[in-house]
């Protein structure tokens, strides 16, 4: 049996596999892992018509984590998607600390943009699916090869944080890609791992504040050029850029949370095609969940849920709207619609405050093509939980 | 106690939430938005179909809605990157879709400019690739709105012997040249080498499979087993930019595209037991509209059995009209000269605002949005029809719109 030893000195090359710190310092214990577990059952009708019911496994990932020394941790995250039909490594990187205001960070990481991008952990979340600003708009979950700095500065009622990254970039196929839209979901590829499409690395940048108890609000911003301008060091077109910007803010009282965001996107598109994908789209959400219940430990509901801290029911509400293309047809001058308006009601319940939730939402959604012709209607019902482990 | 069980306390909730929406699920139908009713919406696969012609349409349906990519062979340059994009809902177009094509006569022959990006204008195109306009030596325009794709199948059913003879009246056939890939069945009838043309705003189209292999390239950009060269672009200088290997897709798919369209049911009619619809109808006939826009037609043997030998009512007789100086846009199409034009089907017409995003873009380039733009422009051999229109009374003049909306 091989024990975790300090004296490394009668390992020989074979032995590579287990002289790593981790098992070395094994005694130290130091690397943690955790995770969550998401899965739901959808049943949808559109227009009167059902795929029937179905069940979804939707997510299953994995957190490592370690801190190396006092100033140095990584963190990483597995994922898992409906089985193991996509398996991305989302995040892995390091966080250097060098003061509470100063942090490196590099690696794969989640820039910072809009409400769920680097808070997407769905055990958060009262409702089964992100809203539509987060996955339609801001490509949620965007992971990216980036470095860059964090920090936070307090005073005695506020906390600014910031973050600021270079990453390389979403890429061409944000437009000319399946969707047949402007679509930043489409821009992500493999290849942003291992190279930037065009030599020209993208920003990120996100400030926010918050009032220490329960209220923050940030703007943050995620851009650069996207198209792949140059081949083999010959400029074969002009650069072109997005730019996205978000707004987002949650508070909470006593009874009441209350989240939402707004996002815009600006980007160049070659003007023989802005009619299909358009320069200008917009998204956003708005989410109150009321606290119906909640239970100090020792009543009669927390005696459900044994371990729990403190068990809640929510009563949730989401409304959303995101709009493809903010343009207008040139041939009659009449708006491009192509836009969702779409509202969800839902009940959540937390056995055990922030890790567990099970939620059950019925959706009823408007989805109106660019023509504006009458919108095609879609409603489901969803049951899911959600739970760290 | 309860700590000893929390796994069984856990699931007597699970239990219960499943239960509350199961009967939520299963009692509130009202949750769910319901079916239009059929005769409200356009794109259908029609009644009678076998499971296997249902799961041939369905396939057929997900490639008419398939949005192409440069990967996939898009282009270079193209109007659209789908079919659906044009024929929204299997419907009409819309102005920003327009197609344009253009010609000019050399030594009195027509030259449809192929070498000079013709016959057909790609206003679109990848990025770092140069979209068309019309070249300036064109001497003649001609822009089209996407057609109504419903009912097709019916159509493609029409014996050409039926078509022949309805021109003995009135119109005249399109006698056109096949496609060089063109094998004709028993069913074709040709004079000197000239087919039977039906399809397209001129009847040019000999076929579905014509019309969609001719889509594919020059709507689109994608090459087929039956056209290999990507569109050529006269200002770049070639006929490839996409880097996909030709052919971009094969026979499978157009024939599942053909079948799809083959399959798609008739429009259906709305209020016709409406007196005025009665009544307007009634009118239609009088004026003599349905000398050219034909009430009735009826299919030839069919491989499809509900297509075989069947009446349908799609207000067409498939042939060419004169229809006057206001609709000459000097563009010839097989022998179809300028002003000549196929009838439209008029099934569906009541419709075609909810495919045209509440707007009505008629005539083959949208230009009216009214019965009476359209009726206005009625000249050549719709001339007395159309005078005799704009005499009628103003009651009856609406009867007659009525039953066009009833369509
Ligand atoms: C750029 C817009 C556009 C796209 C994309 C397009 N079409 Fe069309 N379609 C038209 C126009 C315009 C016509 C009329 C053509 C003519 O007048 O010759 C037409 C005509 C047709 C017709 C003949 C209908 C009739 O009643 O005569 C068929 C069939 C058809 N299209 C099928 C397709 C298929 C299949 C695709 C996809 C492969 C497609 N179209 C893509 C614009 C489009
Ligand atoms: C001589 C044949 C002929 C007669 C008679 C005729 N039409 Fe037409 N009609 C056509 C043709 C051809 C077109 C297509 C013209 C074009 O697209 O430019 C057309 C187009 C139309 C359209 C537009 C359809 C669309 O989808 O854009 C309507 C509506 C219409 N006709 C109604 C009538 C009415 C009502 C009458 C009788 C008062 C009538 N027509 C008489 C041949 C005829």
């Amino acid at each position: 049996m091989i024990t975790a030893q300090t004296d490394t000195g009668s390992l020989t090359n074979q032995d590579a596999i287990y002289d790593r710190p981790f098992i070395i310092n094994f005694e130290k214990a130091r690397t943690a892992i955790g995770g969550y577990l998401e899965a739901n059952t959808n049943y949808f009708v559109e227009d009167g018509v059902t795929e029937g019911f179905s069940m979804e496994m939707r997510r299953f990932n994995i957190f490592i984590f370690s801190p190396i020394n006092r100033r140095i941790n990584f963190i990483s995250e597995l994922e898992f998607e409906h089985g193991t039909e996509e398996i991305a490594l989302e995040m892995a990187l390091i966080d250097v600390r060098v003061s509470d205001g100063l942090n490196l960070r590099g690696g794969i990481i989640l820039p910072q943009i809009g409400l769920v991008n680097a808070n997407h952990d769905s055990p958060k979340w009262n409702f089964v699916e992100r809203p539509l600003s987060s996955t339609h708009i801001i490509p949620t979950t965007l992971s990216e090869v980036g470095f860059g700095i964090h920090g936070k500065f307090f005073s005695d009622s506020r906390i600014l944080s910031y973050d600021a990254y270079v990453v390389n970039g979403l890429q061409e196929s944000i437009i000319l890609n399946e969707e047949g839209r402007t679509f930043l979901q489409q821009g992500k590829s493999e290849e942003m791992f291992e190279e930037d499409n065009n030599g020209v690395p993208m920003m990120n940048v996100k400030f926010s504040l918050s009032n220490r108890k329960s209220t923050e609000v940030g703007v943050s911003y995620y851009g650069g050029i996207y198209n792949t301008y140059r081949i083999e060091g010959a400029k074969v077109e002009d650069p072109r850029s997005m730019h996205l910007t978000a707004i987002d803010f949650t508070t909470e009282s006593k009874k009441i949370q209350l989240k939402g965001e707004v996002t815009y996107l600006m980007i160049d598109v070659p003007s023989n095609l802005v009619e299909i994908y358009g320069e200008q789209q917009y998204g956003g959400f708005i989410e109150v969940s009321y606290t119906l219940f909640e239970e100090k430990e020792g009543s009669i509901l927390s005696a459900l849920t044994p371990y729990t801290t403190i068990p809640s029911i929510n009563l949730d509400l989401r409304v959303e709207r995101v709009d493809f293309n903010l343009g207008t047809f040139k041939s009659t001058q009449t708006a491009i619609r192509d836009e969702i308006n779409s509202i969800t009601g839902g009940l959540s319940i937390r056995p055990d405050a922030a890790n567990t939730v099970f939620r059950f939402n019925y959706t009823y959604q408007f989805i109106i093509d660019n023509l504006g012709n009458p919108a095609v209607r879609n409603a489901g019902i969803q049951m899911g939980f959600a739970t760290y482990f | 106690m309860p700590k000893n069980y929390p796994a069984r306390m856990n699931k007597k909730l699970m239990v219960l939430l499943l239960i509350c929406s199961g009967i939520i699920l299963f009692s509130c139908k009202k949750l769910f938005p319901p079916e239009p009713p059929g005769n409200e919406v356009l794109a259908a696969p029609m009644e009678g179909l076998t499971k296997a012609q249902l799961a041939s349409h369905a396939a057929g349906d997900e490639l008419f809605a398939k949005i192409y990519t440069q990967s996939e062979g898009l282009g270079p340059i193209f109007i659209q990157s789908s079919c659906e994009g044009c024929h929204v809902g299997d419907g009409k177009g819309h102005p920003f879709t327009m197609v344009t094509r253009f010609a000019r006569l050399t030594q009195g022959t027509i030259d449809y400019m192929e070498d000079l990006g013709g016959p057909q204008v790609q206003n679109r195109a990848l990025s770092g690739y140069v979209p068309e306009g019309v070249h300036e030596s064109a001497d003649f325009v001609s822009q089209r709105l996407a057609p109504l794709l419903t009912g097709l199948g019916f159509l493609a059913a029409v014996h050409d012997s039926t078509i022949i003879n309805m021109a003995l009246k009135m119109g005249k056939v399109n006698w056109v040249e096949p496609p060089d890939y063109f094998v004709p069945t028993a069913d074709h009838i040709s004079v000197a080498g000239r087919f039977v043309g039906r399809f397209g705003k001129k009847a040019k189209e000999i076929r579905i499979f014509d019309q969609v292999v001719f889509a594919l390239k020059e709507d689109i950009g994608i090459t087929s087993d039956f056209d290999l060269e990507d569109p050529f672009n006269h200002l770049v200088g070639n006929n490839t930019g996409d880097n996909v290997a030709d052919p971009e897709v094969g026979k499978d798919v157009i024939n599942n595209l053909v079948f799809y369209l083959r399959t798609l049911k008739a429009p259906e009619r709305r209020n016709i037991d409406d007196p005025d619809v009665i009544a307007g109808e009634k009118l239609f006939a009088d004026l003599g509209c349905i000398n050219c826009h034909k009430p009735t037609l009826k299919t030839a043997k069919s491989d499809i059995a509900v297509l075989s030998e069947v009446e349908f009512h799609p207000f067409t007789d498939l042939l060419i009209h004169d229809m006057g100086d206001d609709l000459d846009d000097g563009f010839p199409e097989g022998s179809a000269t300028g002003s000549e034009w196929r009838t439209p089907p008029l099934w569906g017409l009541g419709l075609a605002k909810d495919v045209q995003g509440g707007e009505r873009y008629l005539l083959h380039d949208g230009s009216a949005s009214t019965i009476d733009e359209v009726l206005k422009v009625h000249g050549g051999e719709a001339m007395s029809a159309s005078a005799a229109f704009f005499s009628l009374s103003e009651e009856d003049h609406d009867k007659v719109i009525t039953f066009l909306n009833s369509l």
